[in-house]
């Protein structure tokens, strides 16, 4: 079976995140990109699916020059080939312009079962799988936790857990949209020899001009201004000699001063 | 202009919070202009007075039996269908697991602009909608523009906009655009799952979140007294969740929920930045913790720096006391 997995790269989620001089957008010097922590899953999962099924991971990312390198990770970690779709302009990176590109890149390919994962850490959005879907004329199931094949691989159950603490299953035939939650499959690590073979795979970049996109004329977002949180005031520690004299005081205060008991 | 704005809702036995907060959004952004509330689903349409409360002028139903199941591709064809034949200004969509995939598929479907885990809106004196959104999990937050003019799409994140009442009634009407096509798929089931589950974390007004300070799954019944104690929901750091010891359902933080309550107290939390991003725009902030230290102090309205295996239980018994 054939699975495409689409990665994005992503700011480690430890990296400060400074607002650019323009106020519109980030200032990216110094920040240290990885493969999106949802998008580890995903792979995972695929590159699972693959070892035990036979078939190929294919990893597709849309993005500038540096994305090469997250593709080049996912060589490491199972990916038989990647695909970079190139596009050095942050401005399209808008869900419905990122998922028009993918979906242009994926049709000619022949695959059983795309992924994609619960949000970019980065652009907390939660839009691109669907949309992808969509765009393929495809089923698709969000934040799936656990999954299985079923009729002989022509379909799959999977489950998750939605609002209202409800777990549902829901059966899909492929091909499908498969977009992962956190846990879906714990993710491997690359070793050096792992690293090594990855730079003898085909990794292929196209242009969304190539794909026959227009990338620009895709964009319905446009970011006018950017900036920081409103700031917490100062917290203050509760006084009290003893554990029961700080209870008393805290609940005081929650319920005189806070006001929220 | 002047097509009104749509509300897409969800509930389960009546309309959800979350669905009520956008009616209540709506109408603030609405004005003069016409709120609608669009249902889908079997026995929808006894929540129109509902509806009519938090401001609908008007409530389209889509009631049908063969709607008792929710269906993604099906729900998308019948909104689709709807939105397209109406055309509505903006339309708003709770930010849930279902809200939000259906919006996204919607909007590829139609071409239209949609932003996604919106917490502001406004209307410009250019007549604009304009959305503020959390953007690197709230490390910062954006002003966005449509840049098309004609329907826009949100989905809001719940527990974010206050609720409104009116004396609207909701009249209902009934849309019908068939059947659609065969989906691929299907629901097989639905369970309700156990423990701590009665409150739902992302729309709770009180959250206690345990650590790994609780050292064991064994010591997580202290959070669950206290937040029964409270009437809240029972949240989790990742650590807790990674080991094993709760449900990943519960992680608040980058790679979790994003909860905003009223009240959120962190015991045995260290305080990292992917748990604060999750949580540090609750209302009040507790931190119980036994190092002074700890990075959860600076977000924290109160500290308590103690043992949380005495903590806890004087706290629980200090709050039924109070409430007796
Ligand atoms: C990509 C990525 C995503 C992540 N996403 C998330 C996320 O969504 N949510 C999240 O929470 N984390 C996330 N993390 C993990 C995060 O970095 C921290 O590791 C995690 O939050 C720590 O959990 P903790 O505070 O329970 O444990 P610890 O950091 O071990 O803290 C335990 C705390 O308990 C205190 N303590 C110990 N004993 C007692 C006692 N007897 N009484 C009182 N206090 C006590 C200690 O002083 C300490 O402060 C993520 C990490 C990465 C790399
Ligand atoms: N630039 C991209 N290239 C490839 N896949 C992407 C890209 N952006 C988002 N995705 C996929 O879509 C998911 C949701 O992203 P988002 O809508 O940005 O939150 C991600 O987890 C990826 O699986």
């Amino acid at each position: 079976m054939n699975v495409i997995v689409c990665v994005r790269q992503t700011p480690d989620t430890e990296s400060a995140i400074k607002i650019a001089a323009d106020g519109r957008t980030i200032n990216t010097d110094g920040l240290k990109y990885v493969l999106g922590p949802y998008d580890e899953y995903s792979h995972e999962a695929a590159v699972q699916l693959v070892e035990k099924n036979g078939g190929e991971v294919t990893a597709i990312s849309f993005g500038p020059e540096r994305v090469k390198e997250t593709l080049r990770n996912c060589l490491a970690i199972g990916a038989s080939r990647a695909v970079h779709i190139h596009d050095e302009d942050t401005s399209h990176d808008d869900a419905l312009a990122i998922a028009t590109a993918l979906a242009a890149a994926i049709k000619p390919m022949s695959y059983d079962l795309i992924f994609t994962s619960n949000k970019g850490t980065d652009s907390d959005r939660g839009l691109v799988g669907a949309m992808l879907a969509e765009r393929l004329g495809l089923p698709y199931v969000g934040l799936v936790s656990e999954l299985e094949l079923e009729d002989g691989g022509k379909a799959l159950m999977c489950g998750r857990d939605v609002e209202g603490g409800q777990r549902e299953k829901i059966k899909v035939t492929l091909p499908a949209v498969i977009c992962a939650q956190k846990g879906l499959r714990e993710p491997r690590y690359a070793s050096l020899m792992n690293i090594m073979q990855a730079k003898k795979k085909p990794l292929e970049t196209k242009t969304a001009a190539e794909l026959g996109v227009d990338t620009a004329g895709a964009v319905k977002l446009e970011v006018e201004k950017m900036e920081y949180p409103p700031q917490r005031p100062p917290g203050r520690l509760v006084e009290g000699g003893s554990v029961d004299e700080k209870v008393k005081e805290l609940v005081r205060l929650l319920k005189e001063e806070a006001k929220v008991l | 202009m002047g097509n009104g704005i749509w509300v897409i809702g969800e509930g389960k036995g009546e309309l959800s919070r979350a669905t009520c907060e956008c009616l209540s959004e709506a109408r603030r952004l609405a004005g003069e202009e016409k709120v609608s509330c669009l249902l889908l689903g079997s026995g929808v349409s006894s929540w129109a007075g509902q509806a009519g409360k938090f401001g609908a002028d008007e409530v389209l139903v889509c009631d049908n039996a063969e709607l008792g199941k929710y269906n993604l591709e099906t729900w998308a064809h019948l909104v689709a269908a709807a939105v397209d034949s109406k055309k509505p200004d903006l339309v708003l969509v709770p930010a849930t697991t279902h809200g939000s995939e259906l919006a996204a598929r919607v909007a590829a479907r139609l071409g239209l602009g949609l932003a996604s885990e919106v917490v502001s809106l406004s209307r410009g004196d250019d007549g604009q909608f304009r959305a503020v959104r959390p953007m690197f999990a709230g490390k910062v937050r954006v002003t966005v523009r449509f840049k098309e003019n004609g329907t826009r799409m949100a989905t809001v994140r719940p527990n974010v906009l206050t609720l409104a009442e009116t004396n609207r009634s909701g009249a209902v009407s009934s849309l019908d655009f068939g059947k659609p096509e065969k989906t691929g798929a299907d629901m097989v089931s639905v369970e309700t799952r156990g423990e701590g589950s009665s409150v739902d974390l992302s729309e709770a007004s009180i959250v206690v979140s345990g650590g790994r300070g609780l050292k064991g799954p064994e010591n997580f019944h202290l959070v669950h007294t206290l937040a029964e104690v409270l009437g809240g929901a029972v949240g989790a750091s990742r650590m807790v969740v990674d080991a094993g010891w709760k449900e990943h359902s519960c992680q608040v933080g980058q790679t979790g929920r994003v909860v905003t309550p009223d009240l959120y107290i962190a015991v045995g939390i260290s305080g990292a930045i992917q748990h604060l991003v999750g949580m540090q725009n609750a209302g009040c902030i507790v931190a119980i913790n036994n190092n002074p230290e700890a990075a959860i102090f600076k977000v924290a309205d109160y500290g308590l720096v103690g043992d949380l295996f005495e903590v806890l239980p004087a706290l629980t018994e200090e709050l039924k006391r109070s409430r007796n």
